[in-house]
Order: C-alpha cells, then sequence, then structure tokens
C-alpha cells in the first residue's frame, strides 16, 4: 500500500471537504477502500477518515426510521426493534460478507462500495469501469456477473442493504460542501450507460448522513432472501427483498427488488404490477417471479442465474404471501 | 488517545510544513495548516491498548493492525493470510468485538481496547477455550487457531452457552482449509459446560498444541530478520 497522510475529521461536513481535495480520498469502515489500496486500485496523497466522528452511528427505528451512515452492519443486525420492523434490513445486513467485516463496516460505506467484479479488482485490466474500452467479463468469466442491463459494464452491485432499502423505499441523506440533500434510494445509483466508472450519484464533497425508512403501511410484511454456494463466507449469486402490503385479502402495494442480477439493484416493476391489486394465489406468485425475470440477457456462463432469480422471488413471495 | 496521533509531527512534516507555508503566502492562498492537514505520511507516534498494557510505537498511518503487532511489537500469535477481510486468520477484539485487524489503520484504533490471542494464556496455563481446543483436538495446521480461538472467545464473552447454530455462526467468518469447524464446534461446547470432556483437559506443558494455542509457536512467516537489518531495509524502501 502506497504511502499517505491521515486526516481524522470532526465532522462529515469536513470529511467533506477535506476529501474533494486533489489526492484525498474518504474512509468509513475502510473495509473496501483498503482492500483497493493495497490492490493498487486506489493511490491516494490522503486519506480522509470519518471513522471517528461522533454522533452518527444512531439507529432511530421511529417509524420512519433514520439510521446513521456509521452504524455498523453488525448493530443492525442485532438490533431487535429495526430487525421487528424492518426485517429484510436487518436480514440483508446480517447476512453480509463476514462477523468480523460486519463489526467494521458501516451502512454508508455499504452503499458506497465499489463492486466485486474480478476484472475491475485487478490493477492490470483497464475496464470500462476504470474509464478504459472494454467490459473483460462481457466475454470473459462472467458466471457470477449481470443478467440485466449487460450491455455496457456487467458488474453486479455488490450492497445487500441496497436490496432491502429499495424494497423499504428508503431515502439517502447527504452532507456536504453544497448543503444537504435527501436522495430517492432509487435515483442513489447510476446504471453504467448513464456513467460506467461509478455506481451511485454521491458529488465530490458529499458524505452519505443517513439513511431514513418510510413506515411500513399497515399490514405490510416484508422479507429478505439470498442465494450463495456457500451457506457462510460467500457472496450472494442473486438476492431479493420484498415488501408487500396486503388489505382485506388483496395486495394494496407490492415492491420486489433483485441484488445480485445488475449493475445497479433492480425493481422488478414487471411483478410488482401483477401483484398490486391482485389477490394472493401459488397462480400469481409464479406469474410474478417469472415477469420479475422478464428481458434478462444472461451472458455465456449465467443463464442459470435468470432461474435461479425466479425462484427466489417465488419462494419470497410464498413465504410473505402465505 | 487519538489525540495522541495528531501532534506526532516529525521532523520531515515540520520542513514539508514550512516549504508549502512559503509557497502559499506567496501565492496568498490557504495557510500551510489547510493546505497540509494530517498525520504522515512518515512515521508517526502511535499508542495502543493491547491485552491490558500500553505499548508506544512509531509507524506509518499505513500500517494496519496486523503489521503493528506482528512487525512492531512482536506480537506473532495473531496471523495473516489473506490480507484482506477474507479469512479470519487476523482475527482480534477490539472492544471485545472480533474484527480483521489486516484492515484496520493502527493509528485509527488508539485508545481502544485491543485483545490478541496472546492474552489468553498466562503463567504457563491456557484458558478454558484453549484447553477445550485441544481436548477436541480442534486445529491441525494450527494457522487459522489465533483468530478462530479469539472468534470463540468473543462469542463466550457475550453467549456463555451458545447453541450449536450460534458457535457456526459466530466462527462463520473463520477459514479453515484444514476443515476442523466439527472439533471447533465440539470444544466451544466444551469450553462451556455443555459437553463434558473426555480427552486430556490439560495437555503436556511444551507440546506443540500448547504452543500453538498460546500464541508462542513461531511459524514460518513468523521468522524476523534482525532490526538491524530490517531498519536498513526500511530505508532502501523508502
Amino acid at each position: 500500500m502506497k504511502t499517505f497522510t491521515l486526516l481524522p475529521v470532526r465532522s462529515l461536513l469536513e470529511g467533506g471537504r477535506e476529501s474533494a481535495k486533489p489526492g484525498s480520498i474518504l474512509k468509513a469502515g475502510g473495509v473496501d477502500l483498503l482492500d483497493r489500496m493495497k490492490e493498487g486500485l486506489e493511490t491516494p496523497d490522503r486519506v480522509v477518515s470519518i471513522a471517528h466522528v461522533p454522533g452518527h452511528d444512531g439507529i432511530e427505528v421511529g417509524p420512519p426510521a433514520r439510521i446513521g451512515a456509521l452504524a455498523t452492519l453488525a448493530r443492525l443486525d442485532s438490533h431487535a426493534e429495526l430487525r421487528r420492523v424492518y426485517p429484510a434490513l436487518a436480514d440483508a445486513a446480517g447476512g453480509a460478507a463476514t462477523p468480523q467485516i460486519r463489526n467494521m463496516a458501516t451502512l454508508g460505506g455499504n452503499l458506497a462500495q465499489r463492486p466485486r467484479c474480478w476484472y475491475f479488482r485487478q490493477a492490470e485490466f483497464d475496464c470500462t469501469k476504470k474509464g478504459g474500452a472494454q467490459c473483460f467479463a462481457l466475454n470473459g468469466e462472467n458466471r457470477f456477473h449481470a443478467i440485466f442491463d449487460t450491455d455496457v459494464c456487467c458488474c453486479i452491485h455488490p450492497s445487500a442493504t441496497a436490496v432491502a432499502l429499495l424494497a423499504y423505499a428508503a431515502r439517502v441523506d447527504t452532507v456536504g460542501t453544497r448543503g444537504k440533500r435527501s436522495i430517492s434510494i432509487e435515483d442513489f445509483f447510476v446504471a453504467p450507460r448513464e456513467d460506467p466508472t461509478r455506481e451511485n450519484q454521491l458529488a465530490a464533497g458529499e458524505v452519505i448522513e443517513a439513511v431514513v425508512l418510510p413506515a411500513p403501511a399497515p399490514g405490510s410484511r416484508s422479507v429478505y432472501k439470498k442465494l450463495k454456494e456457500k451457506e457462510s463466507f460467500d457472496w450472494p449469486l442473486v438476492e431479493t427483498a420484498v415488501s408487500v402490503s396486503v388489505s382485506r385479502g388483496t395486495i394494496q402495494d407490492a415492491r420486489v427488488v433483485l441484488g445480485s442480477v445488475s449493475p445497479v439493484p433492480r425493481r422488478a416493476r414487471g411483478a410488482e404490477k401483477i401483484l398490486a391489486g391482485a389477490r394472493p394465489s401459488a397462480e400469481l406468485i409464479a406469474r410474478a417471479a417469472e415477469a420479475a425475470v422478464a428481458g434478462a440477457t444472461p451472458l455465456s456462463q449465467n443463464a442459470h442465474k435468470v432461474r435461479l432469480a425466479r425462484v427466489m422471488v417465488e419462494r419470497a413471495l410464498r413465504e410473505i404471501l402465505a | 488517545m487519538a489525540d495522541d496521533s495528531r501532534s506526532g509531527f516529525t521532523r520531515r512534516d515540520l520542513v514539508r510544513g514550512a516549504l508549502v507555508g512559503a509557497v502559499a503566502a506567496t501565492a496568498g492562498a490557504k495557510t500551510p495548516a489547510e493546505a497540509d492537514r494530517g498525520i504522515g505520511p512518515g512515521a508517526v507516534p502511535i499508542t495502543l491498548q493491547i491485552n491490558g498494557q500500553t505499548h508506544r510505537l512509531t509507524a506509518e498511518p499505513r500500517v494496519v493492525l496486523a503489521d503493528a503487532l506482528r512487525d512492531r511489537l512482536g506480537l506473532t500469535g495473531t496471523k495473516v493470510v489473506c490480507g484482506r477481510g477474507a479469512c479470519g486468520a487476523c482475527t482480534v477484539l477490539v472492544d471485545g468485538n472480533p474484527v480483521c485487524s489486516c484492515l484496520l489503520l493502527a493509528a485509527e484504533v488508539q485508545g481502544r481496547k485491543i485483545t490478541t490471542i496472546e492474552a489468553l494464556a498466562s503463567d504457563g496455563r491456557m484458558k478454558p477455550i484453549q484447553e477445550a481446543f485441544v481436548a477436541a483436538d480442534a486445529l491441525q495446521c494450527g494457522f487459522c487457531t489465533s483468530g478462530m480461538v479469539m472468534s470463540c472467545k468473543a462469542l463466550l464473552d457475550r453467549t456463555p452457552k451458545p447453541t450449536r447454530d450460534e458457535i457456526r455462526h459466530a466462527v462463520s467468518g473463520n477459514l479453515c482449509r484444514c476443515g476442523t469447524y466439527p472439533h471447533v464446534f465440539d470444544a466451544v461446547e466444551r469450553a462451556a459446560g455443555i459437553r463434558t470432556a473426555e480427552g486430556r483437559a490439560h495437555p503436556p506443558d511444551g507440546t506443540p498444541v500448547f504452543q500453538t494455542l498460546a500464541a508462542s509457536r513461531t511459524f514460518t512467516s513468523d521468522q524476523r530478520v534482525d532490526a538491524g537489518v530490517a531498519e536498513a531495509l526500511d530505508l532502501e524502501e523508502a
């Protein structure tokens, strides 16, 4: 790892201001950043650390819930009240990575981490995501890559919490040199077609301050499910978060989200349309699951992920509509 | 404690600060403090609270806790395998929570309570969890063992009578390529008194198993060159 100057700051705003200066980079838990620095993908002259900024690791369940960006994934997992109201988020956080990583990784960092594509993660590959001319995974080793939106960069977004947050229609509150703003979690992410070198719309000098989750509709249920090759220590092959509200036997509102299938977390709107206003049935669930993967464009090695995604949506819907 | 690091200016920093100051003054730009804030990149004083003792060292801000422990303080019981948070060999406890010491900057854990494998055995006697590892034959090559034991200790500190699922969960971040997991589960249950010890509860002192679990065994990667040679190599690298 190249040498650098370390600046521990006392506020998120200061962190934003300092990290916007040339050669500087922002650090929170540092799990993903130090990995990239050790790989030589990032070679900052200065690391601006918000790791010990006080007052931003709180979890207020509300609802609406407000979770400080510096809350660790372990705390999201172990927070009983958060788990009761927003179980999909607690499960997404609690199933990510390993116990050690969850003790270090922050919610803000989980949302802002860079993808795990093995071509992107090696300095030798000047891929689209690094500003290069080609996506090596497109015609290379791509069994773990995207099955949707694969035309520019076929990486998958690595954030598990984002998948749950999309199902809860969360907002990302930021603070920065240009003031504060609140961004819908869907608008937060940037698709490769817009700009392959980034995954979110955080501007220079802008820092995630908190994540806000609206109150769940009365009678709503939610679940997060993922499928991995190994039970622990593994990235998901596919993951899904589903939130539905049912009133008088009819589905009022449904949000179906797929993760690990596309460069940014994906709402399966086709499935949502089929569910809204309908009465739950096995046939309806099967149809919605089919719609969730409609239009998939799998790569040479990952056609199986289409089926996995369909099955996971089906299982998630069965569980909460049972 | 964390403030200690901020006052850690080296002579090099002073010289550079003065130079930047001179440039800034002529350009009418920012003050030196604003233009060049932060500690390092050279070695800075770092104070760590490890196993109840205060350790003072100087290290560059880029030095991670695992390297500070092993290379600067000679606490080689903590092992490093992947260096990327993917194996758990380097697991230590920070304020009681297991973390990967390969991904924590030493300068950023000042003032935190750090516990390493060396804290467990004392006066030639192992802690119950270590004795249980011996009794359950819960290790083969021993390279993951330090981290594995630390994860188990953190679990037992919080959950004295864990279920097997809780044990599995607790060591799910510790990769053992020898595949000793079933014996590790047994060891934790023995240490928790859930399973009565049937094997040797007290191994003969000085056996390799004892040394491994007490973190006093030297693995190949624990070999260190003479301090003078190391310094010369560091200078060459710089």
